[in-house]
């Protein structure tokens, strides 16, 4: 149920309330309108105060010393693991692997799982909107195993192209797929291509990094086998993500990094590996920003994620209406039309304006986006753009901020004289 | 930064002069800006005396980075510079050219077709013109 727009404005008001750098900050001394979520989201005040307070009161290596600080300093990180389980529903904390960012964590399955299990004649599938974090591990795995590299094909509008899947899936060992696209916003419809991916035994990695602070995430409802995602796009800090892995098959899998920490046993010709999940977690963890994750998660499910996907809808739909005037001056508007198909990511030019122009005259009003390839130049190439502009949108944005963008925009078209 | 968007500037973004190709050329470069993907080739043709004749550039990208290599192209045909003048032209050239505060993150634009004929003229990718050290 929706609620009425009074209480979804007070809401809002508490929740921008909640971010130092959005209350009173501007930028070329106008208010800071913040459209760059997709790259890093800013971060509310309890996580800024968590690491503070970390360094100030607990702060002592983790699964090393005996003494009462670093069992504190490791209990937090430990429930830090947990809090990060929870909030995508894996079956155990253990499932979860930290990682530095969600290109980490697609680096580890490559590296381990894909180096043990391909071969040739074994094919990786993953589509033709990821980032480069999800096609260049790729890459480089199938040129040392000889497997081979495919792509489900993205319509004119950036759908998916869902027709031959049967063909697609021949031989496919591993679906490797981006939840949300970080460049146009697509939802990618998961529960077909999981379906799909399983009934020929392909194991499936979801590059959730767009996703997981956007929606409500169940991995096993999902049945995902692989899930990666970065701390800093979910107000967490920066330095910090990790990898959800099917216990068995973290199981199987050798180890990624080895040193301290992962091992269990080390003499001086064999090693005996630790257990799950530290297996995976070689040296001194990221321990400070694991915990300030953790408290990310709290506060996003205190707001709620089914809030949070219901207000980018809300004011996504408000964005396309708002700017759809510029359409008659050259605004083009990329992705699917249906907002409940796409994010809250809008990429777009303006006529023969390129993206950089259009970013700088935003800036001059305060307005921050990001222009460029979005780390998808084979997409750009695809359909022909040399780059987009790209407003990101999320739960501290408001319909004021659409409103500057449009005007924003007003003023670019006035300057480079678009009738 | 409104400053940015002079008039003679969206005119040489949109009117780009020396646009195109020449029909034989005695040294060429083409690179592009990695951050924004914005290109630009540049030919060059030499008379007897070794001094640049002709230039043509082409590509696509921001007004800034079209707008200056169209502006350096014009600097290229009045002064018929040899190929080792070009290769000691420093960012200056340019942004004297475009006559406008230019923000650090833009410099890669402004730079971008100083960069592509210094890289003609030295027969290898030359360095960012705005990373040389100031000499």
């Amino acid at each position: 149920m929706i609620a009425s727009s009074a209480s979804i404005d007070a809401k809002l008001a508490a929740i921008i309330a909640d971010f130092p750098i959005l209350r009173d900050r501007t930028s070329r001394g106008k208010r800071l309108v913040y459209l760059d979520s997709a790259a890093t989201a800013q971060k509310p005040q309890a996580v800024i105060d968590a690491l503070v307070h970390f360094y100030s009161h607990d702060n002592a290596n983790i699964h090393r010393g005996v003494y009462e600080l670093a069992e504190r300093a490791t209990n937090a990180f430990e429930a830090a693991r947990a809090k990060v389980a929870r909030f995508i529903n894996a079956n155990e904390d253990a499932e979860i692997i930290w990682t530095r960012n969600a290109s980490e964590s697609i680096n580890l399955v490559s590296f381990t799982w894909g180096l043990a299990n391909l071969g040739k004649g074994d094919v990786v599938l993953t589509s033709q909107l990821e980032h480069h974090s999800n096609i260049v591990p790729w890459q480089l795995l199938v040129e040392r195993t000889g497997a081979e590299l495919r792509y489900i094909e993205a319509d004119k509008e950036g759908v998916l192209v869902l027709d031959d899947l049967d063909a697609k899936f021949k031989g496919v060992k591993l679906l490797a797929i981006s939840h949300i696209s970080n460049s146009i916003g697509t939802i990618a419809p998961l529960g077909k291509l999981i379906a799909a991916a399983h009934a020929v035994g392909a194991l499936v990695l979801v590059d959730g990094a767009q996703s997981v602070p956007h929606m409500a995430i169940d991995v096993q409802a999902l049945d995902v086998d692989f899930f990666a995602a970065s701390g800093h796009k979910m107000l967490g800090p920066t330095g910090i993500g990790f990898l959800y892995g099917k216990r068995a098959l973290l199981e199987a899998m050798p180890p990624f990094l080895t040193g301290g920490d992962m091992i269990k046993k080390v003499s001086y010709t064999t090693t005996t590996f630790n257990e799950l999940p530290w297996k995976f977690e070689a040296g001194t963890s990221n321990f400070a920003d694991a915990i300030a994750l953790g408290v990310a998660c709290d506060y996003l499910s205190a707001v709620g994620m089914d809030w949070i996907r219901e207000h980018d809808i809300r004011l996504t739909r408000y964005a396309l209406e708002r700017l759809a005037p510029l359409k008659e001056r050259g605004l083009e508007l990329y992705g699917p039309n249906d907002v409940q198909a796409r994010s809250s990511i809008l990429s777009f030019n303006l006529a023969d304006v390129h993206a950089h122009d259009v970013a700088s005259i935003l800036d001059t009003e305060g307005i921050c986006v990001r222009a460029g390839h979005h780390c998808t130049m084979p997409l750009m190439d695809k359909m022909g753009w040399p780059a987009t502009a790209r407003a990101s949108l999320y739960l501290y944005n408001t319909e004021a901020d659409i409103d500057a963008l449009y005007a924003g925009l007003e003023k670019a078209a006035k300057i480079f004289k678009l009738a | 930064m409104d400053d940015f968007y002079k008039e003679y500037i969206l005119d040489h973004f949109r009117n780009p002069r020396n646009f195109g190709h020449l029909d034989t050329f005695d040294a060429h470069a083409e690179d592009l800006n990695p951050l924004c993907g914005d290109t630009i080739r540049m030919e060059l043709k030499l008379d007897s005396e070794g001094r640049v004749s002709d230039v043509k550039f082409s590509g696509k990208g921001c007004a800034i980075s079209q707008a200056s290599a169209s502006m350096l192209t014009e600097t290229i045909k009045s002064e018929h510079p040899k190929l080792e003048e070009i290769a000691k032209m420093s960012k200056d050239v340019v942004l004297e050219n475009v006559g406008i505060g230019i923000s650090p993150t833009r410099m890669k634009c402004a730079t971008l077709g100083l960069k592509v004929l210094k890289s003609a003229a030295v027969g290898e990718l030359a360095k960012w013109p705005d990373e040389e050290p100031v000499s």
